[in-house]
């Protein structure tokens, strides 16, 4: 029996996500008295495998193969299903992320396992097997029962703490042959901006609305962003105007993220949009109508014209930087 | 080349949720139902496949696994232009459920290009379209963001953090789509309301299959502190509680 993780990595690094993954199998694997085991597939250094141990993992097995370099979730899930069989998985854990996504649907066929997803407290019952999980995109959570032997949770990013442990992990290196016809999905070409921070990454996110009035306005919102080493985002109605580019859209159908913290600069806050960023630890709202109902949803608020209030907390930044 | 585009019926984005007695099921008065957001854009853009002659697209079906109660949304897809639709006869139970019926019914009818939202907004699983893929050992695609069709061949663009992917794939496939498939859902026009009146819809019964999961009860989430206003005249005295008092700067 074990708990096993599968522990994605960029370029050959691990990202804070890969060890709030791992914290979360060692929580697990402690409810039910057994031990974790990382699935690492691609080219990753020894050092940088070590540091899975950190968090929990009591085994590491590395998958270091051609033909996985890019992701076909055929090919992916064959790997990861084959390991969990051989470690006698009870419970697989992935990222609620675009990788996780496309995988563990997959998985839970080739495994018949329930899949609870979105996940971000450990279970609340073993018997039977209960999680929290999010829906309604976040104005409603439910008490989910995975009925089945082998569970699959996928857990929300930023929504776990890192947990150390002392703990050495045993790493063990597998070759595993991919048949080659089953790999169908071709990468042509790869677009990646470089220098940004990414989003969903992102500890603090400062965000933009309507109330902006102009994209000319940017400006000082990304000066506030820089100087807070945050990410930039906007509202729905700002992509769609083409202010600002679609990947920056926060909400429900846009990017769901969970920041530390969320300063949302002239966004009233329709339900929408509080559907992407609720999860947030602090949110800030700065607004001109003290009805908005981004200050039902903030801890912090001001009321008043962003483009008035934007160079001020500037200024105050940087005053306390000082 | 057939697609097809499968769609859930889910609760208009706006609505304040509440819970039926007993906290195991939503309070559905009042509740406007609408095709769920993705799938409607999922649907725009296999309609816009169809109405360009170059890519083969020959025609556009939709597929709903629910009861009679969802009719009008299954319309809905009519009016805005599908050429006909599936409903399999059963309450959706849970991903692997509907995953199971929808494939079955694609072994049978087969299809070259299926299109899944990444989640329904109900239930926020991102499961069901991998799922259909698994049951049928085809391809799928997730994240996709845009789909072409260059000489018959599908070309699909697939987000991943901080960038993008061209990728392409034989078909037939299953495509997990977000954002930026389309731009704008399609409206359905008067003429495409009255012609979806005899559009035809097929009645299909369940598999018999049995949920992997169940929902034992719902809560709303924990309420949020009161918010703290800050004088639009001071921002430094947030920025003091930001570092001092959240410390989260």
């Amino acid at each position: 029996m074990s708990v096993l993780v599968y522990t994605e990595n960029w370029d050959g690094k691990f990202k804070k996500l890969t060890f709030e993954l791992v914290s979360y199998a060692a929580g697990v694997a402690k409810m039910i008295g057994t031990s974790v085991t990382a699935v690492s597939i691609g080219k990753v250094d020894e050092t940088e495998l070590k540091k899975l141990g950190n968090y929990g993992a009591g085994k590491i097995i590395s998958v270091n193969n051609e033909q996985l370099t890019t992701l076909d979730n055929q090919a992916y899930t064959s790997v990861i299903s084959d390991i969990s069989i051989k470690e006698n998985a009870t419970v697989i854990i992935l990222a609620n992320n675009n990788t996780g996504k496309a995988i563990a649907p997959r998985l839970s066929v080739r495994l018949k396992a329930g899949i609870g997803s979105g996940i971000s407290k450990l279970p609340i019952n073993l018997n039977p097997f209960t999680v929290y999980k999010r829906t309604y995109s976040g104005n409603a959570y439910a008490h989910l029962v995975i009925k089945s032997d082998i569970k699959i949770l996928t857990l929300a990013q930023n929504s776990f703490d890192l947990i150390g442990t002392p703990d050495t992990a045993t790493i063990e290196n597998i070759t595993v042959s991919v048949d080659g016809s089953l790999i169908k999905t071709l990468v042509k070409d790869v677009q990646k901006q470089s220098g940004k921070i990414l989003l969903t990454d992102a500890d603090i996110v400062v965000s933009g609305g309507r109330g902006m009035k102009s994209p000319d306005n940017w400006p000082s919102l990304v000066e506030l962003a820089t100087l807070l080493g945050a990410a930039t985002a906007c509202s729905r109605p700002v992509s769609d105007e083409g202010w600002r580019p679609h990947e920056e859209h926060t909400g429900q159908t846009g990017k769901i993220i969970a920041p530390n913290l969320y300063i949302a600069v002239g966004i009233s806050g329709a339900t929408q949009h509080l559907a992407g960023i609720s999860s947030s630890k602090y949110i800030v709202a700065i607004n001109s109508d003290k009805d908005a109902p981004i200050f039902e949803a903030a801890q912090y608020g001001i009321v008043g014209d962003a483009m008035k209030v934007l160079p001020k907390l500037v200024e105050a930044v940087r005053s306390a930087k000082k | 080349m057939k697609i097809l585009v499968c769609i859930s019926n889910v609760p208009d984005t706006t609505t304040k949720i509440k819970f039926a007695a007993g906290n195991t099921s939503i309070d559905t008065t009042g509740v406007q139902w609408v095709i769920n957001p993705w799938d409607e854009l999922s649907l725009t853009r296999a309609l816009e496949l169809k109405d360009d002659a170059s890519t083969g697209v020959k025609s556009v079906t939709v597929i709903h696994v629910g009861q009679a109660s969802s009719e009008p949304t299954i319309r809905k897809a009519l009016a805005i232009g599908a050429d006909d639709a599936i409903r399999v006869n059963a309450e959706s139970s849970d991903a692997w459920f509907v995953a199971s019926q929808i494939a079955e019914v694609v072994r049978k009818e087969q299809f070259d290009i299926i299109f899944c939202g990444i989640e329904s907004s109900d239930y926020n699983g991102s499961a069901v379209g991998g799922m259909i893929s698994e049951f049928l050992g085809i391809p799928s695609v997730s994240a996709v963001s845009g789909v072409k069709i260059e000489n018959g061949q599908p070309v699909l663009i697939r987000e991943i953090d901080g960038g993008k992917e061209i990728v392409s794939v034989p078909v037939p496939f299953v495509a997990v789509v977000q954002k930026g498939i389309s731009k704008e859902p399609r409206i359905a026009a008067m003429r495409g309301i009255m012609m979806a009146r005899t559009k035809p819809v097929k009645l299909i019964e369940p598999l018999a299959v049995n949920a992997l999961t169940e929902i034992a009860e719902f809560e709303k989430p924990a309420p949020r502190a009161a918010c703290k206003y800050i004088d639009a005249e001071n921002p430094a005295q947030l920025i003091d509680l930001l570092q001092n008092e959240a410390k989260v700067i």
